[in-house]
Order: structure tokens, then sequence, then C-alpha cells
């Protein structure tokens, strides 16, 4: 392209809203004339014919222009580009709704992965639909994880968080899009590494980063640390690999006894995977068909140990045997999301337990003691993190579906840097718990007891 | 698995820094070797600093080293060099045969280490901490402890189960918990739980020579310390009877008996003490079962006071047998007073510093203790 040609397809580019130069001619030509047009006053909405022949009909229909088109460059600029790029640069993906009025594509259409099937003649489906306010949800949720983990690492340098850290980072994916599949009023239970569950769930940053830090006003009240979180409808946060488990078929059991439809999402570990528990709780929950889905998280690595040296075989969605499973590209929120609505659906009809495969990656170690550099190269770690991140990953969806601008994610960005900061500054300055406390919530709904100290002269006080 | 290192370097640098660490404490010991054969001369014999790990990891060696059939599994215990690297250097030097990963199955490797024991090997079965040896507690005790007198005498189990034991920091209510008490309790098993490195190295090789399953309790914040071995602690035939308690320290007027870290602690309130003209006799258990209990008999019969400390909960635990065993003997007319527990809080450990802190005996709990039962 000549310097020329460059410079005038790149003023366009802001008009057009394209990431880059048209690089053909002929795109050029049509860039310019679209300029031309949009300065032009009084359009009759020559958008929707454009629109009619460049891309499939919609399944659902545009709503009519209540009104002109505004000729301001952004408003319908948004509109011509959402065409240009979907249809040029991301042709799995296809815009369901475009308002004229707006600046934004409201809605759009996604291919998303195949997921391998075990036991089932049908899977999950392979395209879904997001809505701009989902996606800028799911971005929110994901980036308040990644900051919340990244500040607990620093944290944890800083010894001001100790003990044990299991950090979630590039596992976001998993935790957004399982929540969005299910409802408030399911139940999840999940292993050590917790912290992005326990925020889905609906614990604020503030209490989870208070009950890293050991003080009176984190979720546990300083006195679970990392692994023993808890929120209503969620059960931690486990410290022993693999015990979760039959305590989410137990959990699943109860729903089933009161009727009530609701499911247990209950999580595991490629590590986890080869506990013998897990094997007794999916017979069991197969046998008396539990509302359970299991999701095995496969990050590739239980410790400091790969996957092909732990499991005879690593197709953990198979390992439930008699039990059907799907196998689900983890890094990716819509799929994870598709799956498991797919997947709770499968146990609330009454079809009984499944298993899901997540496959994902973390980027720390295995816990902040461990470099996580030992059993796997730097060069892996940061492939994932070019190519494969789950935040970036949905961020040049939206991007280039024109679902929303780099400002407006980066002013997302900013608020959650203010969020986590806010709540760093309360989990360091808040109180450690009061000695008081030290005793109590030995036993539930019991008369206050008395309990040994250090020594026999040490009587202490439990009350409930 | 607390941090171990208080700043933290890139990774390659830290196994660099290992590595050349070890080779110095390793060239360190063959120069002091090589200067100890040319010291004819009565010159007092050369003691090197070691650290409880590192004692360890010499009785493993040592013991790989002396018998074929001797072999260790456990997590991470071969190529990640051990979750807290007690077990560095040992899968490099002796192979995928005699050092294995297991996947995270404590109930299934336990049983295979036991049964491996049956048919002649020797294993040494790591639990990556005693708390998740519940996993695999039946076959610790139906298959390996009672193996030998179900069989009356046919069938021998020859295993050393063992790992960091009780408290570390901040790790927590899963992952605190102190079972000397619960294996104590089962005939059939030995089980040691040693202080220092000589103990740790001493004890580990016997545990490892000796013929019936032993459950060998370490202590993790006790890891990274060191302390001075003398020239005939480092010999390769050095080993510690098991069912043997050592006196730390002598003294007329408290007797002091603990195991694992407390001893320590001991130590350091008995210096406190002794400022104030109270002398304590410190005895480090060494061994939980079979206990060691005319050492403490003789003890008590000099001093006329006790007090145990230990870190696990105070019921049923290792202070309430010793108490019970005082009771039965000889030395129970000698006491001036009832004897003392000191032990940890009598709940689950919590996770805030303030609170763990005030869960566990501390120097001035022990300190109260011996006043209290001196009636000063």
């Amino acid at each position: 392209m000549t310097s020329v040609w460059r410079f005038v397809s790149n003023a366009l580019c802001r008009i057009t809203g394209r990431k880059v130069a048209a690089p053909t001619v002929s795109e050029l030509l049509v860039d310019l004339s679209e300029f031309i047009r949009l300065t032009s006053p009084a359009v009759p909405d020559p958008a929707e014919t454009w629109l009619q022949s460049h891309k499939q009909p919609p399944p659902s229909s545009t709503p009519p222009s209540l009104a002109p088109p505004v000729c301001t460059d952004e408003a319908s600029a948004g509109l011509v580009s959402s065409m240009t790029e979907s249809q040029l640069e991301n042709p799995g993906s296809t815009v369901v709704v475009s308002n004229s009025l707006n600046e934004f594509t409201t809605r759009a259409s996604f291919d998303i992965k195949k997921c391998d099937l075990h036991g089932l003649e049908a899977g999950p489906p392979l395209k879904t639909e997001l809505s701009r306010d989902e996606g800028l949800r799911f971005y929110r949720t994901m980036q308040v994880m990644r900051r919340m983990e990244l500040k607990a690492d620093q944290l944890y340098k800083q010894k001001i968080i100790r003990g044990f850290c299991h950090l979630y980072d590039g596992q976001e994916a998993c935790a957004a899009g399982v929540e969005a599949a299910i409802d408030p009023s399911d139940h999840l239970i999940t292993a050590y590494r917790a912290h992005g569950y326990t925020y889905t769930r609906g614990v604020s940053v503030r209490e989870i980063l208070a009950e890293l830090t050991g003080r009176r006003g984190g979720v546990a009240k300083g006195k679970g640390g990392s692994m023993h979180m808890y929120a209503p409808n969620f059960y931690g946060g486990n410290g022993i690999v693999g015990a979760q488990v039959p305590l989410g078929a137990g959990i699943a059991l109860a729903c089933k006894y009161q009727g009530n439809n609701q499911i247990c999402v209950t999580l595991y570990g490629d590590g986890a995977a080869n506990q013998g528990q897990i094997f007794e709780a999916f017979n069991m929950a197969a046998l008396w068909k539990l509302p359970c889905l299991f999701i095995c998280e496969n990050n590739k690595y239980g410790m400091g140990t790969s996957v092909e040296r732990a499991s005879a075989s690593t197709d953990y969605y198979k390992r439930g045997h008699f039990m059907p499973g799907i196998r689900v590209d983890g890094m990716d929120v819509l799929c994870v999301r598709e799956a498991t609505k797919f997947a709770a659906d499968h146990c609330r009809t009454g079809k009984g337990p499944i298993i899901m495969e997540l496959q994902t990656y973390r980027y720390h170690g295995h816990s902040m003691s461990d470099p996580g550099v030992s059993y796997r190269t730097r060069e892996e770690i940061q492939e994932v993190r070019s190519k494969n991140d789950p935040i970036s990953l949905l961020k040049e969806r939206m991007l280039s579906s024109n679902m929303a601008s780099v400002e407006e994610f980066k002013e997302i960005d900013i608020e959650i840097r203010k969020e986590v900061e806010d709540a760093t500054q309360f989990a360091t300055s808040d109180s450690e718990p009061p000695l008081e406390e030290l005793c109590n919530h030995i036993f539930s709904n019991n008369p206050p007891l008395q309990v040994r100290g250090t020594h026999p002269w040490a009587k202490l006080k439990s009350s409930s | 698995m607390t941090s171990q290192n208080p700043t933290f370097y890139p990774a390659e640098d830290r196994v660099k820094m290992a590595a050349s660490l070890r080779c110095f404490l390793r060239s360190g010991k063959n120069a002091v070797s090589a200067l100890r054969r040319q010291a004819f001369h009565g010159s007092a014999p050369a003691a090197v600093q070691v650290t409880v790990r590192d004692a360890l990891n010499q009785a493993m060696d040592e013991e790989l080293e002396r018998d074929e059939r001797v072999f260790l599994l456990g997590e991470e215990v071969a190529q990640y060099d051990g979750a807290y690297k007690v077990s560095r250097g040992l899968w490099k030097k002796y192979g995928d045969k005699r050092i294995i990963d297991t996947p995270i199955s404590e109930m299934g490797f336990a049983g295979i280490a036991v049964g491996s024991a049956m048919a002649g090997l020797r294993p040494i079965c790591e639990f990556m901490t005693f708390n998740f040896s519940m996993q695999a507690i039946d076959q610790v005790i139906n298959s390996a402890a009672k193996t030998y007198y179900m069989s009356a005498g046919l069938q021998a189990v020859p295993i050393v189960f063992r790992g960091p034991n009780g408290s570390s920091a901040g790790v927590a209510a899963q992952h605190s918990q102190c079972f000397a008490a619960w294996y104590s309790h089962c005939p059939g098993l030995k089980v040691v739980s040693p202080w220092n490195s000589e103990d740790a190295k001493g004890l580990l090789k016997a545990a490892i020579r000796d013929d019936n399953p032993v459950v060998f309790l370490e202590n993790e914040l006790m890891y990274g310390v060191a302390f001075e071995m003398s020239e005939e602690t480092q010999s390769k035939d050095f080993t510690i009877p098991i069912g043997k308690a050592k006196i730390e320290r002598q003294g007329n007027h408290v007797t002091l008996v603990s195991h694992s870290r407390y001893v320590g602690h001991c130590l350091d309130a008995a210096a406190v003490l002794a400022k104030e003209g109270i002398e304590c006799e410190v005895i480090n258990m060494r061994t939980i079962r079979p206990m060691d209990v005319e050492t403490i008999e003789t003890s008590v019969m000099k001093t006329n006071h006790l007090v145990t400390v230990e870190g696990g909960w105070p019921q049923f635990g290792v202070g309430a047998e010793i108490c019970a065993r005082i009771m039965e003997g000889p030395a129970f007319n000698y006491l001036d007073s009832p004897v003392t527990r000191v032990t940890g809080v009598d709940i689950p450990m919590p996770y805030a510093k303030i609170l763990e802190d005030h869960s566990v005996p501390q120097i001035k709990d022990i300190i109260f203790s011996v006043k209290k039962t001196l009636n000063v």
C-alpha cells in the first residue's frame, strides 16, 4: 500500500470503526463512499439496505428505526463497521441485532467449539448468542477475578497473606461461564482453588481479601483462610483433595430428597480425578440419579505432576464410565456457559448425573510456594497467555463484533482496579479477629461450653 | 506448603542455589571428614550444622544405598524433589524404580506400599502431610499394624509411613492436625516423633531398618532448622534405638516431657526458668509408641513434679497417656502435685495469625504451668 493510501485508509478507520486499514482498493473506495454518505445530511436509512445485502437474515428481526438515523460519524459508523468487521474478519460471528440508534451491536451470535461427547447422542449447540450486556458482565466478572488473584499474589509476597494460597488466574472462564448457566438457588462446591467461585457465588472482593489477610471482616471472620470460604449455596473451599466430590453428591441427594429442582455443581481437578472417593460418588450418584453436575477442571497439572504422569487415561470426561460426559473448551466463557446449560438441563430433567471436563490452564504455580516452572516451560505459559487467554478471547470477540469499544473496556478496567484497591485497603487495615472468637463455632445451636486452653488453668469459653 | 524462601528469586536461580548449597554441604562434609582423618592428635571432632530436612534426606539416601529393597513412594517425591524438598536429589540419583511419584490416591498407594512390604520390599511411604493419611488410615492400621499379629508371625510388614505432622503456619484447620495420639493408640505400630537433626537421621534410619510398620511424624516448621551434628551422628551406621527417650537437659525441680517441635520450646522455657533458679529436666520422648516410661518415671522420682508439653489436642492425647502411666507406676508416690498437661487448645486450628498463635502452646504457657505446678 502506498503511504497516501495508508494515510487515507487510517483516517477512515476512525470513522468506519475498522481495526486495520482497508487492505484493498475496492474496500478503500467502499469506506470512502461510506464516509461521504455518513457526512451527508438526511440519508433515508441506507444502512438497512446495506445490511440486508451483506449478511444472512437474522433469527430475530431488526427493530425498525424510529427516527431517521442521526448522522454523527460514530453512530452510523458503528452500524456499518459491524458488518465489515463481522463478515471479513470474524466469519464465526454474526450480528443479530443492530440498533441504528445505538453505537454498538446489542446482540451477536458466535460459533463455539464442538464438545467431545461420551455416552451422549447430542451435545451443546455449536452457536451461541451473546448480548452486549451479558458480554460486558462476563468481562467484568472475569477481570475482577483476574485482578483479585493478582492482588492476592502481591499480598502473599508481602507476607500479608500466609499459609496456602492457590490462585485461579487463567481459569476465569470456568467460574464465570458456570455461574451464568445456573441459578443462585443451585448449589456449588469446589476444592481449594476457590477464590474465583467464592466471588461468582456472591462474596465481595473485600470479604475475600480480608479473609485471606485473616481479619475479622473476612467472609469466615478470619478463621478459615484461603481454602475455607463459604456463602449461601456455596460449600467452599475444601482442603482435602477429592473430599468435596462425595460432599457434592450429598448436596445433590438433599436436592432430590427435598424436590426443589435444584442441582449441585461439584468441581474437582485433574489431580483429584484419581481419588477413589470420586468413583464411589459417581457410582452412587448414577445409581440414585442424583442431580449432580460433576465438573473436572483440567488445568493439565496436579501440583507438579502433569496429567500424563498421573492418569492412565487423561480423558477425564470419560472417567465416569457409565455416566455421560462432555469435554469443553474451558478458556471460552461462551462454550462453558452453553455446556453448563446443557449439562444442568440434563440433571434437572431427572436423567441423573453428568460429567463436564473443562480444559483450562493456570498461570500461577500450584500455590504461592510453587514457582510453577520446574515442571512446565515459561514458553508454554506465555503461549497460553497470548493465544488463549479467556479475558482476551472475549474482549476480541466483542470488539470485532463492535459490541463495545476499547475505551469502554479501559473504563471497566479502571473501575475494577479501584474496587480491588479499595478492597485491599480494607483487607490490610481491618483488625484481626478478637481473642474472644477463638473458641466460638465449635458446635452449632449449643449452650455455651468451657474449652480447655493450652493448660488446665486456661478455661476458655465457647458461645456458639 | 508454606513459603520456604523469604525472598522470591526466580525459580531457576533458587534451584541453582539449592543445588549449590547442597554441593557445599556435601563438600563441606567431605572436607570435614578429610580433616578428621588427618586429625589424629585428640583435637575435638568436627561437628557440622545440618538442617532437619537434610538429615532426613541423608538418612533416606544412606538407607537406599545400603539396601536394594528400600524405595520411596508418594506425591511429588521424585521429579518435584519433594513437596517440602525432603527427598531432593534422590530421584536424580536412584531413578524411577526406587523413587516413585504417585497420583493423588492416598488410600491406593498406601495399600500398594503395604502390599509391596508384604512381598519382600521395604517401602518408605510418604504422606504429603499426615492430614492426608486419614484417607489411607485403614491401610495403615488394618493392613499394616495388625497383620503380624493376625498371621501369628507369618507375615511381617516392614514399612515406614513418614511425613509432616501437626501444625504449620497459617494452613488452617484441615492441614494442622497432630496424629501422634491417633496412631499411638494402636498396637502393632511403632510411632516415632523426632525433634532435631540427630533425632531425624538416627530415628529414620532405625525406622527403615525396623521390620515393623513405623509411623514417622516429622514437623514442617522444623525442616529448615539447623542443628549441630556430631561426628558420630554423621556416620552411615548411626541409628537411634526406637523406644528410648533422651534427656536433653538435666534438672532437679521439675520434669518437662515433650516430643517434636515442643522439645525446643521446653528448652527455651527451661533457660528462662533457670534464671529464676528453677532447674528443669527436659526429656525428649523421641518415640511415642512404645513409650519409654522408665526414663520419665526415673526423672519424676527425682524431681517430684511433671509437666507434659505437646502440640496436639488434650483429650486422649500423649500427655493424657503419660498421666495415666505415671499413676499406674511407682512414680506416682513421688509426685508433690498433679501432673500438668500443656497442649494445643481444644479447637480446630483457626487461620488468622493472632488466633493461631493462641491455639498452640507458647513458651510463656510452659513457664506459667511450671510455676503453677511448683506452686511458686
